[in-house]
């Protein structure tokens, strides 16, 4: 039954997601003068961008992808905090790569080369270079990679700061309400049917994280995009220590100490997809002692370190790996994002600018995208 | 979760006498936090939780969960069951990482772990 207490049921533009795609894209959209809706089934920043690590990293990215990094750490998160009247803890002291065999190190020089050619400054250096920068890690390092101008943020206080001015702006926000289809109207996109009645909108922005696939398929578009489960814990407050971001060429894991004094540690078992239970959001019993292996192996200084919380979180993988950042021909009005596959937050600035000019003027102009269309996906043969 | 329409609050923040009251001790958040975050548009104890802390320190809010929700309820003039419930995360007390790395690396189950 649709629910008066709603109150308005158009908009210029309806989002659907609540993450920090939707509440950035509500921001930047309503600071047009437009009137935005944004419809969120959970509540504001629960889904990934709630759970996420806040690597804001360039380096060893897809180039199709890169340009939305290096835009976003250039132009962006050094102000976003002051445009957004919060603290969002961004740090841009780097990211290192880490290797332990000369496979891995083949694997990041090869990324490395990609990257430089596409323009980011990053460089290969070896172990003992490595433990200059960051004295911890173990003698077993013996090279990697490193980009300076990478870092970290928070992702919650990012999110709400975006969310709490696109509320200045006027936007509303509806939570606890979930989309269930799309409907067109003379040929274009004109309605977004929920769980508690019909809305209108001339242009609808779909951000709604691997969700976005069914909502998209009830207009006949389908990105192959599918859930997939990681988790991150949450150390005792340590002293400081080191400010880079650190990962590794095989993605053992990966993290930062944040401004609070813990460290934010994340990654998979390998056996996520066949042992995580997929409701809901559960802790896999492989989950947090591969990753305590992996990083003691790595940072030998952990071993006695106490876990305070940890938690798994869903987020939406691409079959190629990047995101789906672009309008849709065949249903004029909507506007898809979705797909990042794992590191959508270090680019959100960048990402929602390019949505602001897809959803005002048909084509993302500051920031090259063309690679991200909805329609690239081929069959191998 | 009930449906919540969130638009920008018209009244300013009012200050109160209480607002220095820590609430919760692990993360030092006050009263006057708590209130404020609910001012800035924040509704659910979820979100006030991502928002300032509170409840993620030691205790993972089994101090202050019951104080935390009855602020957040007055400050919204709604009952204690609108604002929603946030989990204790695992583990519920911290662990050692040498000690959880000792633990399940195959199908077997246990497995031991070197030094
Ligand atoms: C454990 C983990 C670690 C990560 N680490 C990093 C990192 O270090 N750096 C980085 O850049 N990225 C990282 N990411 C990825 C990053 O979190 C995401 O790419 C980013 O948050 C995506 O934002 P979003 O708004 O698209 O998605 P979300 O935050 O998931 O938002 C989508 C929203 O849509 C809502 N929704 C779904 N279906 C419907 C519906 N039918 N109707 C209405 N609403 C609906 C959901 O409830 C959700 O709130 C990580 C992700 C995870 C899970």
């Amino acid at each position: 039954m649709p629910n008066s207490r709603l109150g308005k049921r158009s908009a210029d533009v309806i989002v659907i997601g609540g993450g920090v795609m939707g509440c950035a894209s509500a921001y930047r959209l309503s600071a047009e003068g437009l009137s935005v809706i944004v419809l969120e089934r959970d509540e504001i920043c629960a889904g990934a961008s709630g759970r996420n690590a806040g690597g804001v990293r360039q380096s060893a990215r897809d180039v199709r992808e890169l340009p939305l990094a290096i835009y976003a750490v250039k132009n962006i998160w050094p102000t976003l905090g002051e445009e957004l009247g919060v603290d969002t803890e961004y740090v841009q002291k780097g990211n290192l790569r880490l290797g332990r065999t000369e496979a891995h190190l083949e694997k990041l020089r090869m990324s490395v080369t990609e990257n430089t050619e596409a323009g980011l400054d990053l460089l290969m250096v070896t172990g003992t270079e490595a433990r200059e920068i960051c004295p911890y890690m173990s003698e077993e390092v013996i090279g990697a990679s490193w980009c300076p101008t990478d870092g970290y943020a928070n992702p919650l206080l990012t999110t709400f700061g975006y969310y709490r001015r696109a509320l200045d702006n006027k936007a509303i926000f509806i939570t606890g309400i979930t989309v269930t289809g799309l409907g067109k109207a003379g040929g274009a996109l004109r309605k977004v049917y929920t769980d508690d009645g019909v809305f209108e909108a001339d242009r609808v922005v779909l951000c709604a994280g691997y969700h976005s696939r069914a909502i998209a398929n009830t207009v006949g578009i389908d990105i192959p995009v599918e859930r997939e489960d990681e988790e991150v814990f949450v150390t005792e407050q340590l002293p400081p220590m080191f400010d880079q971001v650190l990962g590794t060429a095989d993605a053992d894991f990966y993290g930062h100490r944040t401004k609070h004094g813990s460290f934010l540690l994340g990654g998979v078992s390998g056996l996520q997809h066949f042992t995580s239970n997929h409701d809901g959001h559960p802790a896999d019993a492989y989950t947090a002692p591969s990753l305590s292996r992996a990083i003691i192996g790595f940072f030998p200084v952990f071993a006695d370190v106490k876990i305070i919380r940890s938690w798994s979180g869903h987020f939406d993988a691409c079959a190629d790996g990047v995101p789906v950042i672009s309008n849709v021909e065949e249903v004029p009005g909507l506007t898809i994002a979705c797909a990042f596959t794992g590191h959508g937050f270090g680019i959100s600035p960048a990402v929602s600018l390019a949505i602001k000019e897809l959803v005002t003027v048909g084509e993302s102009r500051a920031i090259d995208v063309s690679e991200l269309r909805y329609d690239r996906f081929r069959a191998k043969q | 979760m009930p449906v919540i329409v969130r638009e920008k609050a018209e009244k300013p923040f009012v200050p109160k006498p209480d607002d220095d009251l820590l609430v919760c001790r692990c993360e030092e958040v006050t009263k006057g936090d708590i209130r404020e975050a609910v001012h800035a548009g924040l509704r659910t104890f979820g979100e006030v939780k991502r928002y300032s802390r509170v409840g993620m320190g030691l205790c993972q809010g089994q101090t202050c969960q019951r104080l935390v929700r009855h602020i957040i309820a007055s400050e919204l003039g709604i009952a204690i069951d609108g604002v929603g419930r946030v989990k204790g995360r695992a583990p519920m007390e911290p662990v050692i990482m040498k000690e959880l790395a000792l633990s399940r690396r195959d199908s077997k189950g246990v497995d031991d772990y070197a030094e």
